[in-house]
């Protein structure tokens, strides 16, 4: 079987996307957490590029181009501002049961591959073998923020999972309508722009960042 | 036009309220930008009358008997929240809860939360009823917390990473319905519009169309509520300041049953089955019984009404799900009635709070006596609530059962105990705090009972005599709706 360059290249793409999932799912230190989301998003932003390459679909080059603003320079530099602000750069998270959460990752990817597989069927572009990745990064970013307790490794799983959910809008229709786009990427800054402010407020009011201490609020 | 206007000013008025929010005669200006907001929709809704449905700017927004009635009452309630919260604030402020920019913050916020939701409901594209209702999200968040206590942080933490969760699957919902509609309507900017989409629908593909309505289902509904996705729900509502529960109760839950209503129409003409129906009746059913279970248990009486939101939210879920003429006008004049009533009881309650200095249902005594029509307000909006006739909600709950123990007789049992154990509970509570010897103390500011009564009158009203053009209203979205 022949497969041509590009798609090669796209596929190796999305291996190392769902690569990057696993190892986030495992990253204890919250920099370096902060430092694979914006590999993750350039991943993702030359992928699309060479999505939009292949497929000539032109509006996909400014897609490429949000991600790579938004996901590798703007949320990274924000994270990181953030950290160094709240002290907490080096924080390492005592994280219990690894093998165990990365067993219960590969049992998601097989899941996701599953309930992909009709869908890819469908699709006629050329990315639908990677929609199943796209499915299980977007799990596996769930799973990680069930298993955080700290805010900022929730809110890096929280924005990894938008990753996720461009990447299957790439590989099943080469991308959502641009007004939709633009719109998400509005959310995600306001939404990120929000967090920072509400980290403060955590802080002040908890003295630390670690959820552990919000739980009050339960049915009695 | 009137749609620029209705979207235009909370937009404009969220960002004047970001820069005037401090000075002294912001609630004021706060509420004249609702009122404005509120006649240009009256002007919207006039058009409607007289001139039908249309849609404007490359079809991108659209007004139908479905959407024009919740403009409306959104608009409504947004400005007779904002008379309410004009004294509430005040005497929060009073009391040393709130400080000048908290309350910048909260104006700033309450106009951009208006416009996310009017965008919702005005918008054609799925996609941007999708990032309107993720910005409704992301208003609220800093609403939720505006006290900064712990408990409110906390509760504002659990409401963003829910909803956020809840509507990322939204999203992905949203992208598959792109993708089978992409198949007929081609890529680009028309495959979202709904009203495309609605002309199409029988030709979507069945398989994805229903992947993609549990993914709708499921996100949106966490939005609504639904059980067991509700978590979010009680807690935002009781630790948030009480005009951001009144209209989170009554207006987003709203619209975010508006998106799952409008997807059901989609994928019930692209399955011609009644999955989707089906679906929404468990998810109904279920925070039915949940919510009246849970009920019985509160302490907290913004809690305890939260869950009432829940269970009514469940309601009309079940409403909608079951179909049929009947039914489906019960779920919309539920919708209406609902909103009417509960915010009304969110300002009595806001109110009683206040005068009493706690949520705690057992330290709220004797309403009636310090301030009577706080006292009043609460006990006839918690009759309203609870189903009494001749109230609206008497109507439409009337009109459900009746549907419900025609077609699926099974459900009987199950809704008639929640119901039961709702009014229950709720009811006895309500007594105690209306009546009985006071503990309460006056307060700083009169309060604003204004917004109560007038709510509860239109609720009246409803349950004697619905308009001809309202009915009109309902009956045509329903035949829509199917």
């Amino acid at each position: 079987m022949n497969i041509p360059l590009t798609s090669q290249l796209i596929n190796m793409c999305a291996a190392l996307l769902l690569l990057i999932a696993f190892a986030m799912l495992s990253q204890r230190r919250i920099l370096s957490l902060i430092n694979l989301f914006a590999l993750q998003g350039l991943i993702l932003a030359f992928s699309t590029a060479l999505v939009a390459h292949t497929s000539n679909q032109h509006h996909l080059y400014y897609s490429a181009g949000l991600t790579l603003m938004l996901k590798v320079l703007v949320l990274p530099w924000v994270l990181h501002r953030l950290i160094r602000k709240l002290n907490i750069k080096w924080d390492v998270e005592t994280m219990f049961n690894i093998p165990t959460i990365m067993l219960v990752g590969l049992a998601l990817v097989i899941f996701a591959f599953n309930l992909a597989a009709p869908i890819s069927q469908m699709a006629g572009t050329i990315t639908k073998s990677t929609l199943g990745i796209a499915m299980a990064s977007v799990l596996l970013s769930f799973l990680m923020m069930i298993t955080r307790s700290k805010a900022v490794p929730q809110v890096v799983g929280f924005l990894a999972m938008e990753n996720g959910l461009f990447f299957a809008a790439t590989s099943a229709t080469y991308g959502m309508p641009m007004v939709v786009e633009l719109g998400i990427a509005l959310d995600v800054l306001v939404g990120m722009f929000i967090l920072g402010i509400f980290f403060f407020q955590i802080r002040v009011a908890f003295d630390s960042l670690d959820l552990h201490h919000m739980e009050k609020l339960k049915e009695d | 036009m009137e749609i620029f206007w209705v979207l235009g000013i909370p937009l404009f008025g969220g960002l004047m309220m970001a820069v005037f929010g401090t000075r002294q005669h912001a609630p004021e200006f706060n509420s004249a930008l609702s009122f404005c907001t509120f006649v240009a929709s009256a002007v919207l809704t006039t058009r409607v009358i007289t001139g039908g449905p249309f849609s404007i700017w490359g079809e991108q927004f659209f007004v139908d008997a479905f959407n024009v009635f919740l403009v409306a009452l959104t608009a409504f309630v947004g400005f007779t929240t904002s008379l309410f919260s004009r004294p509430y604030m005040r005497i929060e402020q009073h009391h040393g809860k709130l400080s000048i920019n908290m309350l910048r913050l909260y104006y700033s916020m309450y106009q951009l939360f208006s416009f996310t939701m009017l965008l919702a409901l005005l918008t054609n594209n799925m996609g941007i009823l999708w990032v309107a209702m993720e910005a409704a999200t992301l208003t609220t968040v800093l609403l939720v917390s505006l006290y900064r206590t712990p408990a409110s942080l906390e509760a504002a933490w659990k409401y963003f990473i829910l909803c956020g969760v809840g509507l990322a699957q939204a999203l992905f919902g949203t992208i598959l319905l792109y993708f089978a509609a992409e198949k007929i309507l081609g890529a680009g900017g028309t495959a979202l519009l709904w009203t495309h989409l609605n002309e199409v629908k029988t030709q979507l593909e069945p398989t994805v169309l229903s992947l993609a309505f549990v993914f709708l289902l499921v996100g949106y509904g966490t939005k609504i509520g639904l059980a067991p996705l509700h978590n979010w729900l009680p807690d935002a509502h009781a630790e948030g300041p009480t005009p951001v529960s009144a209209v989170l109760s009554g207006l987003l839950l709203n619209v975010a049953l508006y998106a799952v209503v409008r997807s059901k129409v989609l994928v019930d003409g692209a399955l011609g089955t009644h999955l989707a129906g089906n679906l929404m009746m468990a998810f109904g059913l279920l925070s039915v019984v949940m919510a009246a279970f849970f009920l019985a248990r509160q302490k907290d009486v913004k809690r305890m009404f939260a869950y009432s939101s829940i269970e009514h939210m469940g309601l009309m879920t079940f409403a909608f799900g079951m179909g049929g003429p009947v039914a489906t006008f019960a779920g919309l004049l539920h919708m209406t009635v609902h909103s009417l009533t509960k915010s009304a009881i969110f300002f009595a309650v806001g109110h009683a709070a206040q005068k009493s200095g706690t949520q705690l249902m057992k330290d709220i005594r004797g309403l009636i006596k310090t301030s009577p029509t706080v006292g009043w307000g609460l006990a006839l909006g918690t009759l309203a609530i609870l189903g009494m006739p001749p109230f609206g909600v008497f109507t439409s709950e009337f009109m459900i059962l009746t549907t419900a123990m025609h077609t699926y007789p099974w459900t009987m049992p199950f809704l008639l105990i929640a119901l039961g154990v709702a009014f229950a509970s709720i009811f006895g509570r309500m007594q105690l705090m209306v009546f009985g010897e006071t503990t309460g103390h006056r307060l700083p500011h009169p309060p604003a009972m204004i917004p109560v009564f007038l709510h509860l009158a239109l609720v009246l009203l409803l349950g004697l005599y619905i308009p001809p053009y309202l009915a009109d209203w309902y009956r045509q979205a329903t035949a829509l709706i199917g």
